[in-house]
């Protein structure tokens, strides 16, 4: 049984390394993208980052002022039984993100669409939001916090197979290069695609393919693999930097995910994970113990499983 | 394409006099010392709509409007606890910015991204203000170290912590890029033209979506805002 009170606790704390710590997978790729850039002021920018995440840790404030929209994806083992149950789980991460918009600070971002109004907590109706999946072993739960910059560098599309992979590529760009202009997108930044499926799950699958993936790894399918290497050099060579300044830093990595979809059909969708890529996990054990990591590890064999019986 | 001098930096008043103004050209890197005060749109419609007087008398408190929203928080007893500071994306505040600038007298406009070359032309040169972007976006912890004081917060009540004013005495507060110069030139629209002459060639190999959408076009010099 894992105990409520540890599940807040980390929850707060979690809230508090995504503000302030860059994940060492992002600042990698960053830190090559700096020694590769030669536009003046693209390079000026990416140092003045690499300056900034140093400060942001030395004096324990957040990256950037605007930190975001914060949200929850919780990973459970079929075994694991949480004190008080589900709800006491969504009141804790609710509770967590609430104080630590006051504590850290956070900029309490969240309003209402219509009313504007702001309970400077980042907490309202919907927010944050709280995602599941479950894997077959384990007595565990997974807290993974994104804090997602929330206004440009997205975009779906409703493509078809005749579109085929000129198709993908074409829209692909458009996106870089429409949000790229003046920075829109706070690029260089993780780019995921989400493929297939249906809207909804397709803005999902390219969303958490963005937040959910590590600078480095690779679709298990060797083709999709190869796509991604080859998108993310693409978007390297449109010409374009930082703030959408002439450069060659575009993309520190592109994921892709795919799901099944209406055999008419090629959703597909297009997300920029920010300069300040805000990622942090904990995994909480059924015995209390509590070990941090950045890699949220969600893309398992199970979360993409393919047939019937998985 | 790669220009072959490093960006100057040079240090500016928060309320600087139109020489030092004139001096600036785009591109160069700036650092602010003075006051300056965050307002954006619940500010703007406040004031130029809702016809509420200003809370503060402007600009002799300062002349430098940021677009921002500060990761901040306002203790009980008062005092402010402040992290990082981020401008948000300007061009959306174009409706507000001529009348805002005859209002308030502003010289400098802080924001994410700029604001048109119309709009610089329209109502920046005549006010005799310019536009200085942030960078990266964002170096919020950087310029969240240039924050020595929160002078003040109007309208939190009215208006929420991020829509609030606040007004913070800066020094040596950066980086910030010039974007606008009095001329009304802009450093965006400038790298944009650049990175348009070599597109067509990064497109080769692509196609066009079957299924169009209303108003879509192909012109790579187009920009969204």
């Amino acid at each position: 049984m894992i105990n409520i009170d540890v599940i807040q606790k980390t929850a707060e704390s979690l809230m508090k390394k995504a503000a302030i710590e860059i994940p060492d997978d992002y600042l990698s790729g960053l830190q090559k993208a700096a020694d590769d850039e030669d536009g003046d002021l693209s390079s000026f920018v990416l140092e003045a980052m690499l300056e900034n995440y140093a400060a942001a840790k030395e004096d324990s404030r957040a990256m950037c002022g605007d930190t975001g929209c914060p949200r929850w994806y919780v990973k459970m083992g079929n075994e694991t039984r949480i004190d008080g149950g589900p709800i006491a789980l969504e009141t804790a991460l609710r509770r967590a993100t609430a104080n630590a918009t006051q504590s850290v600070p956070l900029r309490p971002n969240r309003v209402h669409p219509l009313w504007r109004t702001d309970h400077d907590n980042n907490v309202g109706i919907g927010a944050p939001e709280i995602e599941y999946g479950f894997e077959p072993d384990g007595d565990w739960i997974d807290l993974v916090t994104v804090h997602k910059g929330g206004l440009f560098g997205t975009d779906y599309r409703m493509l078809f197979p005749s579109d085929g992979i000129e198709g993908i590529k074409r829209f692909y760009l458009d996106s870089l290069v429409a949000f790229g202009k003046r920075g829109l997108a706070c690029q260089p930044a993780i780019i995921g695609i989400g493929l297939g499926g249906s809207k909804d799950s397709c803005m999902v699958l390219g969303k958490r393919a963005a937040c959910l993936r590590m600078v480095g790894d690779r679709n298990p399918d060797p083709k999709i693999a190869t796509l991604e290497d080859e998108f993310k050099e693409l978007g390297n060579n449109i010409g374009m930097g930082a703030m959408g300044f002439v450069g060659k830093s575009m993309v520190i990595d592109c994921n892709i995910e795919v799901g099944y979809c209406h055999t008419g059909g090629m959703q597909m969708s297009v997300h920029a994970f920010c300069l300040s890529s805000r990622r942090a996990v904990a995994r909480i054990y059924g015995d209390g113990r509590v070990t941090y990591r950045t890699d949220p590890a969600w893309f398992t064999d199970y979360q993409r499983r393919e047939t019937v019986e998985w | 394409m790669v220009n072959s001098n490093k960006p100057r930096k040079i240090h500016l008043s928060a309320n600087p006099t139109p020489e030092a103004l004139a001096d600036l050209i785009i591109g160069d890197i700036v650092y602010l010392d003075g006051t300056v005060y965050t307002a954006r749109e619940g500010i703007y419609k406040r004031v130029l709509e809702d016809g509420i007087a200003m809370p503060l008398d402007l600009p002799a408190k300062s002349a430098a409007n940021f677009h921002c929203s500060p990761a901040a928080t306002q203790h009980d007893d008062g005092s402010f606890d402040l992290g990082a500071v981020t401008a948000t994306a300007s061009f959306r505040f174009s409706k507000w910015i001529g009348p805002w600038l005859a209002e308030s007298g502003a010289k400098l406009i802080i924001g994410k991204g700029g604001m048109s070359a119309q709009d610089y032309r329209d109502h920046f040169v005549p006010h005799g203000a310019i536009y200085l972007t942030t960078v990266g976006y964002g170096t919020g912890a950087l310029l969240g170290r240039g924050v020595k004081q929160v002078c003040d917060l109007h309208w939190k009540n009215e208006l929420g912590l991020a829509q609030a004013m606040w007004v913070l005495d800066v020094e040596n507060f950066g980086p910030f890029i010039v974007e606008s110069d009095l001329e009304g030139n802009s450093l965006f629209e400038r790298e944009n033209a650049r990175i348009a002459a070599s597109l067509d060639k990064v497109y080769e190999g692509t196609r066009p979506a079957v299924l169009k959408r209303f108003g879509e076009t192909d012109d790579r010099s187009d920009e969204l805002i």
